[in-house]
């Protein structure tokens, strides 16, 4: 049982402000999903939590603090999908799956035994097997989205974070996706993915956070953080929230009142 | 499959490289034959031969496999790191400054008191691309600002080379200048690979060292840097390396376009499009094409004194249209 810890996380971006003291624990086992509109850092959190950009505030997983680590060696901890999904250059399936072992080798990378027999797993679990060899610039968005959640998977560390994964994917490949997220952190692992669909959010995620401007406005169980009062607050909608087959459904209806238009 | 096609390519490309190091000992005008010049390059035979075997032939083949390799590798490097094919040497400003140095070592004399000014100079040259690429690149390591600083730093450098040449005292400096520019492997000696060499040994290290940086970073800098591969690490190799390595070659050979830009590409299909594995194979393909440009250029004219770089551009801009033509085909 391992716990991720964030405390008081804060982080600029040009200067502004991003990320305001944003603190947060999560226990091995949880699948969390990171809500808020637009700019509400997000992403943001995501990037600070792995050290691609700067920003105050300790992220310690037990008693690991992560921010004193190394590249390589934070790596090893936590992996992460961003959201740009293009590949340079058409390499294969295979070649980019095992570009996930790279924190687990050395100086001078040579896959072992061991990193071999991580791949193998990874592409059998994600059904990658029959397109080991084709290029990844060949592959549909959707195949493509597997490939790199292969990749990620590769890494073996205790820690995912995602950043919108279920963009532009379509309705089958997005609740495969939440499945997946589901069972991952099922075996022990600690999810952390943004995303906007709020009823997919309800149905998979056992924790919502919801941000705005920068700062958690409600965090916990989705059935108590969605409500129709809290997503006037942060997302300025008025919303339905309803049942369908025994299960919790968020919808948007409309914009709650006119917005200040801050551009 | 893909790991003994790459075995393939890289013993096949191999073989290719030493059968035209071998051409390039053997064919000269001193109509010596093959057996001959070899026993001459061992220092056998008569006291003239020997002395064009060891004294022009050898530098310049070695010179023409060295600048090659140089080329290829800081090509296949440079499209690596900024995820784009077409990237090559002399994008991010190393040539253009290198030649700026040299040619300012022609202007002002020096290298008719010292010869080897030119080439120092042209390193100096190299160098001070370096500081300013540093300085603009930013504490990230992301490529774009790199691109942008060497295409200012090339303007710059062009630029002042013009300017050079606009002062230049006299017709015979200025015609001096222009040829040096066309780039050439004739008429240089085993100093000049001495003096190289050191320079460009430690830049082909540090751009081998690239592989997997530049094969995580087929994913974006992001999740390069997620995979801990450390971008301001993987920034200074590439600007040191092909700063030494590629700044050497331009000092003694002038600027040689299109081999840095095509090569990576001929051989990208043939290595499983990997970052890491188009290395070596680029820096052999690199080396087997400059030393069948030089063949050619003492085969086709042998008197007239055809400038390498010349022919490269003259055989590889068109190769190259042939290129983005057939990609266009399958992409559509």
């Amino acid at each position: 049982m391992s716990r991720l810890s964030i405390d008081g996380i804060s982080a600029r971006l040009s200067g502004r402000p991003v990320l305001k003291n944003v603190s947060l624990a999560v226990g091995s086992g949880t699948f969390l999903g990171l809500a808020g509109p637009n700019g509400a850092g997000k992403s943001t959190l995501l990037r600070a939590c792995l050290g691609l950009i700067p920003a105050e505030g300790a992220i310690h997983l037990d008693t690991v603090d992560l921010t004193a680590l190394r590249p390589f060696e934070r790596a090893r901890y936590l992996s992460y999908l961003p959201q740009e999904r293009e590949t340079a250059w058409s390499m294969s399936v295979e070649a980019v799956v095992a570009l996930g072992r790279l924190p687990h080798q050395g100086r001078f990378p040579m896959m072992t035994g061991a990193d071999h027999a991580a791949v193998e797993a990874v592409l059998a679990r994600m059904d990658l097997l029959p397109h080991r060899t084709r290029a990844v610039t060949g592959l549909s968005g959707g195949e493509r989205a597997r490939v790199l959640i292969a990749r990620a998977l590769a890494q073996e560390t205790p820690v995912l974070l995602a950043d919108e994964p279920l963009a532009g994917l379509d309705p089958q490949h997005q609740i495969a996706l939440m499945r997946l997220f589901r069972e991952l952190a099922g075996e022990g692992r600690i999810v952390i993915a943004s995303m906007h669909d709020l009823t997919l959010a309800a149905r998979w995620c056992d924790r919502l956070l919801l941000l705005r401007d920068g700062r958690a406005f409600a965090e916990g169980a989705p059935a108590t953080v969605l409500t129709e009062s809290t997503l006037r607050d942060v997302y300025n909608i008025e919303a339905h929230i309803g049942e369908a087959a025994g299960r919790m459904i968020v919808q948007p209806l409309d914009i709650a009142r006119k917005t200040e238009d801050h551009s | 499959m893909t790991a003994s096609r790459f075995r393939a390519t890289v013993v096949l490309l191999c073989c290719v490289t030493l059968l035209l190091f071998h051409f390039s000992l053997v064919i000269g005008p001193a109509g010596m034959g093959t057996g001959e010049s070899l026993r001459a390059l061992l220092g056998g035979g008569k006291e003239l031969q020997v002395l064009v075997m060891q004294e022009i032939r050898l530098p310049r083949a070695l010179l023409g496999l060295v600048v090659g390799a140089t080329l290829g590798l800081s090509g296949g490097a440079l499209q690596g790191f900024l995820r784009n094919p077409l990237a090559e040497p002399g994008l991010i400003g190393i040539s253009a400054s290198a030649s700026l140095g040299a040619v300012i070592a022609i202007y002002t004399g020096l290298s008719a008191l010292f010869a080897l000014a030119l080439p120092l100079l042209a390193l100096v040259g190299a160098m001070l691309a370096v500081i300013v690429l540093r300085a603009m690149a930013g504490p990230d390591g992301r490529p774009l600002a790199v691109i942008l600083t060497g295409v200012a730093i090339s303007s710059f450098a062009a630029a002042m080379t013009s300017l050079v040449l606009n002062l230049s005292p006299n017709p015979f400096a200025a015609t001096e200048i222009v040829f040096w520019m066309l780039g050439s492997l004739t008429d240089r000696s085993m100093t000049h690979v001495w003096l190289i060499l050191p320079f460009t040994l430690i830049g082909w290290f540090m751009l081998f060292r690239l592989g997997r940086a530049l094969d995580a970073l087929s994913l974006g800098p992001d999740a390069a840097a997620s995979m801990g591969i450390d971008m301001r690490h993987a920034q200074r190799l590439v600007i040191l390396g092909t700063a030494l390595s590629v700044g050497a070659a331009t000092a003694v050979t002038g600027a040689i376009g299109f081999i840095g830009l095509v090569v990576p590409h001929v051989l990208r299909p043939f290595v499983g499009a990997q970052p890491s594995r188009l290395l070596p194979a680029s820096a052999l393909g690199g080396a087997s094409l400059l030393l069948a440009a030089d063949i050619l250029v003492r085969v086709v004219a042998p008197e007239r004194d055809l400038k390498l770089g010349v022919v490269t551009a003259i055989v590889g801009a068109p190769f190259f249209l042939w290129l983005v033509w057939s990609y266009r085909r399958t992409a559509l």
